[in-house]
């Protein structure tokens, strides 16, 4: 339940859904994640997953890593199987939560369509997207939200020349009744941002940077460091839209003081995957950052006195 | 109580599904098939079905849906053609695989490119190693009670089943049918039950990452590999035709209807000669073959197969191994082979001394005409001609109405 008290490792609950000694990588954010965001979803859900890391993670037939009933289906069409897990519960007056978790790869590509489509009809899911930038459990290939500069497994040498799509954006173009973005390294900001969606009737998307430690080319003891400096360095942005109002969440709003935002560099140094940027590169990559939070100033005030993040109506 | 009704194969088919108690429909419109599923969302929307209806943005999401609501404990149901059977591929064996006992109608349509609207088998024929059970309606009735009892079977044996009736030639045409009384069609069809339903209060992971060799699980019990799972398919899958026939009884005796659940065979008990086709086209084929009998005085006999997967092999080979020649007329083909039936059939009589000489003719794609006449008359051609003395000749399919 949703007490609006912030949930800290003190009052996080110590019942735990998923056991210890699963597949996931060391280092693996995907694994913090799943274990504290089922914390928030408790044990009345059923959870629909296509190929991804997590399927591997949540173990091989007949063992099982969570205590979880968990539908694994076919790539494209998560949003899908949600939509008919959730008109079963709906048939059999069953209040359980359906939730969707899909990697970037069955969420911003192969998955897409079924996801604007369940989008569209605003079904009743959470659908999380842990977004580890690339295809990391064939391998690291490039995916849709892979960012540009970056080396991947089929984007050697100089990197993947293109932009990643902006997900988040993409499905709040559909009017959802919840969007939040949210980084492994905030696992309790994402907690808590779960135990408001699970109030919410409609369709509720989360985003979630989650770095990877074989994929970005880091130590596994860094990957919540990375993760931070994602969002201290204004990269990776996290925030709420609710009925279409947005909000900065926490850890991203103190970068509406712009004295507060570290450079994209500090980030960028951490990982391997973007050793080939040029100087120039990252230089229109900061240009890019900047652009946005200089938008966000102008939405949200930029006065460190007036950092609520609530958006004042004025126009961007 | 029954009534008698004139109506469309597609209303046929939509109304048995509104017998069925379906708990959820997802469809994608495709033509031939969108009036079943038209009829189906104003069914829902009127109150007079208990149902979620999903408009789905494909067929991909529609077999989802279907998936994501058999598992987690509904009756699901949807229907397509052609091209829409093709984009649902993987989930169709995603559906078998996680024995899902989904039960889909197919108005049969040829594949495009190029594009038609109009009917052959070739949607159902590239679908038939996909672990689906494949039933072929004749007529508006059989595409009621065939529906009906599809529901039966796929939960008996917990395999998917797909009904199937010619495009324009059933799903358009109006036709009389006695559509079963709702009552009687409740007691013949329990409620729903998947043996593995979501459940939070026993979670299990479905169709989690199988490895390739038995495994123990947490008590210590051996549970089988991928394809040792695979094999429990193939099994079940050839067991379903005896429950079949324990369900066609079953259906008899209440609906006063059936008899023949796998094979359906006309004038085929003195005949020389046995022509063996699938839906509406084996119908036509009785007429033909009425004439020729008063005509021409050729013992010709009509054999339909009523289901196609699981493969009738055992009843196939006893029902024409007295015969002298057997003719399969097709609508689609293994393309660079031969009619897939044909194929399917010639195997069936292998391991049998007595093997009828067989020819294969291909006929009626993407719509083209099956004149009665061009039937007659190549019928007549293949009884009367002699044995070729070259196999391979007897053995490469004729294809019938080419116009270049």
């Amino acid at each position: 339940m949703n007490t609006g008290i912030k949930t800290t490792v003190l009052n996080l609950t110590e019942e735990e859904f998923v056991y210890p000694g699963n597949r996931a990588c060391a280092g693996c954010t995907l694994s913090l994640l799943y274990r504290i965001g089922t914390k928030a979803l408790g044990r009345d859900c059923i959870f629909v997953v296509p190929p991804s890391c997590l399927t591997v993670m949540q173990g091989l037939y007949p063992v099982a890593a969570s205590q979880l009933p968990i539908f694994n289906g076919t790539f494209a069409s998560t949003a899908a199987i949600a939509t008919g897990v959730r008109a079963a519960m709906k048939q059999r007056g069953l209040k359980t939560q359906v939730v969707a978790w899909a990697g970037d790869g069955g969420t911003a590509d192969i998955g897409i369509q079924a996801l604007s489509g369940a989008l569209e009809r605003q079904e009743d899911i959470i659908y999380i997207c842990y977004d580890n930038e690339a295809y990391m459990n064939t391998g690291v290939q490039r995916s849709g939200t892979t960012p540009q500069g970056s080396l991947t497994t089929n984007t050697p040498y100089s990197g993947k020349k293109e932009n990643s799509k902006n997900v988040p954006a993409i499905v709040a173009a559909h009017n959802p009744a919840y969007v939040a973005t949210c980084s492994a390294s905030y696992p309790l900001d994402f907690h808590d941002k779960l135990l408001k969606a699970k109030e919410i009737r409609g369709f509720k998307y989360f985003h979630i940077q989650t770095p990877c430690p074989p994929g970005w080319g880091c130590e596994e003891r860094m990957t919540v460091k990375i993760g931070k400096a994602a969002v201290d360095c204004g990269l990776s942005d996290l925030y709420e839209i609710e009925n279409g109002r947005k909000t900065l969440s926490e850890p991203s709003r103190k970068l509406l003081d712009p004295a507060k935002m570290k450079p994209l560099d500090d980030y960028l140094k951490m990982q391997v995957r973007f050793k080939s940027l040029s100087a120039e590169q990252v230089a229109a990559m900061q240009a890019r950052i900047d652009e946005k939070w200089q938008a966000y100033r102008r939405e949200f005030g930029q006065a460190v006195g007036n950092n609520s993040g609530v958006f004042n109506g004025e126009d961007v | 109580m029954s009534n008698q009704r004139i109506d469309s194969g597609n209303n046929a088919a939509a109304l048995a599904v509104q017998l069925c108690d379906v708990d959820v429909v997802a469809a994608y419109p495709i033509t031939p098939q969108t009036p079943l599923t038209e009829k189906l969302s104003e069914l829902i929307a009127a109150g007079e079905m208990d149902a979620e209806y999903v408009a789905v943005e494909s067929e991909h999401s529609a077999m989802g849906v279907c998936i994501g609501a058999a598992s987690a404990g509904a009756r699901a149901f949807t229907a397509t053609s052609s091209n829409g059977l093709l984009y649902m591929s993987e989930q169709l064996h995603w559906a078998a695989g996680a024995r899902l006992p989904l039960v889909m109608c197919i108005a049969n349509r040829g594949i495009g490119a190029p594009w038609s609207v109009w009917n052959d088998h070739q949607d159902a024929m590239s679908q038939r190693d996909t672990g689906w059970i494949q039933l072929f309606a004749k007529d508006h009735q059989e595409i009621v009670d065939l529906t009906i009892k599809a529901f039966r079977l796929a939960e008996l044996v917990h395999i998917p089943v797909m009904v199937n009736y010619d495009g324009y030639y059933l799903s358009h045409t109006y036709m009389p049918f006695e559509l079963p009384a709702a009552a009687a069609v409740k007691e013949f069809l329990p409620p729903y039950a998947y043996l593995h339903t979501l459940d939070p209060q026993q979670p299990e992971s479905l169709n989690s990452v199988t490895l390739p060799d038995a495994r123990q699980d947490v008590h210590g019990v051996t549970q089988g590999g991928y394809m040792d799972i695979r094999h429990n398919l193939h099994l079940e899958m050839r067991q379903a035709m005896e429950v079949l026939q324990e369900i066609d009884a079953a259906y008899q005796q209440a609906f006063g209807r059936g008899g023949v659940p796998l094979l359906d065979p006309y004038r085929c008990d003195d005949a020389d000669f046995v022509v063996v086709a699938m839906g509406s086209l084996a119908n036509q084929l009785r007429d033909v073959i009425d004439q020729l009998r008063a005509a021409d005085n050729l013992k010709v006999g009509v054999l339909a197969l009523q289901i196609y997967r699981p493969f009738p092999t055992a009843q196939l080979a006893a029902a024409l191994q007295g015969a002298k020649g057997v003719m399969v007329f097709e609508k689609g083909l293994s393309y660079g082979n031969q009619g897939a039936l044909y194929a399917d059939l010639k195997s069936a009589l292998y391991p049998y001394p007595a093997r009828p000489q067989l020819h294969n003719f291909i006929l009626g794609l993407g719509g083209r005409e099956i004149r009665t006449a061009d039937l007659s008359q190549t019928l007549k051609t293949a009884c009367l001609q002699p044995a070729q003395s070259l196999p391979e000749q007897t053995d490469t399919p004729h294809w019938m109405g080419l116009q270049l």
